[in-house]
């Protein structure tokens, strides 16, 4: 697949403080890339390198096969996480100054601003000042005001933030249409049950290095430890508890079902299938539940930094 | 890409739409007026108020010298004791007692006289008593050896230097006013203009912290170019101020001395005022066409271009070093540390023009500071019209350019890493670390 971005060994010091250690990513054209990493790990250092707000001391960008130039800021949407806007400046006059600081023209701009303020149905804003409205409205300008201008790249820092969840599914829909309408994006949050529904791809970034990049399926893939979270009903627990402790490793379990059976978490050994485990249990009760545990990102993302 | 004129205007209009801008502008040339109007007046009614002096004069050889003025009226008292008269005067509420002892030798009586009254009596009136004394017992002094006083009043000469520098150009001591006035005015405007838009371009990159919108902004503008936007949109803004104020000013300054009746330049001029009385033998039209010469004399299109120039750089310079402690802090408390070293500077220029130009404006410490490029702008400024050499001002022009793109870049330094340090406020060390980012 084609890589709308590419970061090759970037690098940023503050002083003696280093940000960025030798990080390369690669986001590829379509996706949406999700920018992982505990706090002040350097994420928003990068993100504000591709954005050309801050030099790396050494590495260098690629978006769209070009080194990374001063007109790219055009084909690039940040919605920060830090953001805000005038707080005595009105809807319009702001949105309108943003788009032609992104190269629109102020007509192009007042169109798509139409369209869009129609689409999230906050028209009758236009004349309000910022201080007027609440968190969560601004919040919907700023999104309005980062895709303006149908970026190539979007990179959405913590999008969710502030919104109730009616208005956060409303913006992740609008991400997802942007994305299946040939945008790709670079997410950075900390919610990683968002991480879970959006992404194709991450990285993740622990004290200025990356430790972990690639498809999120093949992470899990690469993370799952062939562990089954099984349910069976017999007529004596604590007998086939032991029997089955005998032959695999055991932990218990603890899911919700309607009945009373033994549930256990089965840590498969190399040798075994999952197959071997099922036949086993069926020739000594009901099978109630059987679950393949597939790491989700949270438990990637603890498990990655924990280990570093 | 160049958003310069698309940032430039966007600051402009939001100060001039703001609220307080607006009330700003129009009440401060209405407060100012009012308050001179409200001085003049006061200090016009002070002068109304008649005066009683009682004078009690037992030589015998003073109180015909008295004769009563227009703001103070004289009565001699005779045949009574100090104490009886220390008496009338308190029933009559006069303002004080003059008391003449009686005293055989003039010089004695010279020592002996005495001013009594209520409160502590104005010194203009004291040292006008005295004046009047002195000359009076000299006369008298020299009638008692033998000297003719109408032959001494008729010997008395009056001197009047005229002034001609070498050039062949005629100067007067309303021409050094004329000067002064200029080159004060001049220094002056400057220094208030640098440090009211100077914070209000502070201000506004505080602003742009607090509210967060830095970083949507800068990943579409370079920060210097945000920052050179701030700081030409806001000077327009506050020229546009200016013009205003100047303008409303004029207009309400003829409307309020019309109304009154005052003779307002006077009240603002005391110099002038002084040198009318000065000159008070000359006639009216002398005086008129002596200002006139004198406004001629001045080197009028070497002031307007060197304003103009001196202007630009020293304000620009000032205002950049705003620019970067605005970026530099969180919020308007913690910039104090970093103003005093930007108003220091500014505070010494004033004074120093303010001190030494006008005593010696081609002197070594006001030559000296016109060079410096933080205190050249107002000291320049204020030598100017006492004819400063071209290549003078164009060193020092140059001193200033140099050190306005030094600390452009400077400030921008700064700009570029403080608009995105939040929650401390950093320490000169750290400011210095930024540079190197």
């Amino acid at each position: 697949m084609e890589n709308l971005l590419e970061a090759h060994a970037v690098s940023k010091k503050f002083g003696h403080f280093t940000a960025l250690n030798n990080v390369s990513i690669a986001v590829p054209k379509g996706s949406i890339f999700g920018l992982l990493g505990p706090n002040g790990a350097g994420k928003t250092t990068l993100i504000r390198v591709i954005n050309q707000i801050t030099m790396p001391d050494s590495g260098h960008v690629i978006l769209d096969n070009e080194p990374l130039q001063p007109h790219h800021v055009r084909d690039i949407g940040y919605l920060p996480e830090e953001r805000g806007l005038y707080k005595s400046m009105k809807v319009g006059e702001q949105a309108l100054y943003l788009a032609q600081l992104k190269g629109l023209s102020k007509s192009e701009a007042k169109v798509r601003l139409k369209y869009w303020f129609d689409r999230l149905e906050i028209g009758d804003w236009w004349n309000k000042k910022i201080q007027e409205l609440s968190k969560g409205m601004a919040q919907k300008i700023q999104f309005v005001v980062t895709v303006l201008h149908n970026p190539k790249l979007l990179i959405f820092d913590e999008p969710f933030s502030g919104f109730d969840p009616i208005n956060a599914n409303l913006i992740k829909d609008e991400i997802l249409r942007l994305k299946n309408e040939g945008a790709t994006v670079i997410f950075s949050t900390h919610r990683m049950e968002s991480v879970e529904e959006l992404c194709d791809h991450i990285a993740l970034i622990h004290q200025s290095n990356k430790i972990l990049d690639g498809k999120l399926i093949d992470i899990k893939k690469q993370f799952k430890t062939n562990t089954f979270e099984i349910g069976i009903r017999t007529n004596d627990d604590s007998s086939l508890q032991k029997e089955i402790a005998d032959k695999f490793v055991v932990s218990p379990a603890d899911f919700r079902t309607i009945g009373d059976e033994l549930k256990l978490k089965v840590k498969l050994t190399d040798n075994l299938s999952p197959n071997d485990l099922l036949s086993y249990l069926t020739s000594k009760g009901e099978v109630s539940h059987f679950v393949e545990l597939v790491p989700s990102a949270n438990d990637i993302f603890i498990q990655a930094v924990k280990n570093h | 890409m160049n958003h310069l004129p698309l940032i430039i205007k966007r600051e402009y209009l939001t100060k001039v739409k703001n609220k307080s801008f607006l009330i700003m502008t129009i009440l401060s040339p209405v407060i100012m007026i009012a308050l001179i109007a409200v001085v003049a007046y006061l200090s016009q009614l002070n002068n109304n108020s008649k005066r009683h002096i009682s004078i009690l004069d037992e030589s015998g050889k003073i109180s015909s010298i008295f004769e009563d003025s227009d703001n103070i009226t004289y009565t001699v008292l005779e045949n009574v004791s100090l104490n009886d008269a220390m008496d009338i005067v308190k029933e009559q509420e006069n303002y004080g007692l003059l008391y003449v002892e009686k005293q055989l030798d003039i010089s004695d009586i010279a020592k002996h006289i005495k001013f009594y009254s209520e409160e502590s009596p104005s010194i203009t009136l004291i040292s006008d008593l005295e004046g009047k004394l002195e000359k009076r017992l000299t006369d008298l002094k020299l009638e008692a050896v033998g000297v003719d006083i109408k032959k001494i009043q008729s010997a008395k000469v009056r001197v009047d230097i005229e002034q001609e520098s070498f050039a062949g150009e005629k100067t007067s001591k309303i021409d050094s006013i004329m000067k002064l006035a200029f080159g004060g005015a001049a220094g002056y405007l400057l220094f208030m203009f640098i440090i009211i838009y100077g914070n209000m371009i502070m201000r506004s990159i505080i602003e742009e912290k607090t509210s967060r919108i830095i970083e949507v902004i800068i990943s579409s503008v370079k920060p210097v170019q945000l920052m050179l936007g701030k700081i030409i949109g806001t000077s327009l803004a506050g020229i546009t101020q200016f013009v205003i104020w100047i303008l409303l000013g004029g207009v309400l300054l003829s409307i309020v001395s019309a109304v009154f009746g005052l003779d307002l330049m006077q009240s603002q001029l005391p110099r002038e005022e002084l040198m009318n009385q000065a000159m008070n033998n000359n006639n009216m039209t002398m005086e008129m066409q002596n200002i006139i010469v004198a406004f001629n004399n001045l080197p009028i299109t070497n002031l307007i271009f060197a304003f103009i120039l001196f202007f630009i750089g020293g304000y620009l310079l000032y205002s950049s070093l705003y620019a970067a402690i605005g970026a530099a802090v969180d919020n308007e408390t913690d910039t104090q540390q970093f103003l005093l070293p930007i108003l220091m500077p500014l505070i010494l220029a004033v004074y120093i023009g303010i001190f030494t130009v006008i005593e010696d404006p081609h002197g070594t410490v006001s030559t000296v500071f016109s060079f410096i490029p933080f205190t050249s702008p107002v000291v320049m400024l204020m030598r100017i019209p006492f004819g400063v050499p071209i290549w003078q001002q164009l060193l020092s022009l140059l001193l200033l350019l140099g050190t306005f793109m030094f600390t452009v870049w400077f400030a921008a330094k700064i700009y570029r890493v403080g608009i995105l340090m939040y929650g401390k406020k950093p320490s000169y060390k750290e400011l210095i670390k930024w540079i190197k980012y």
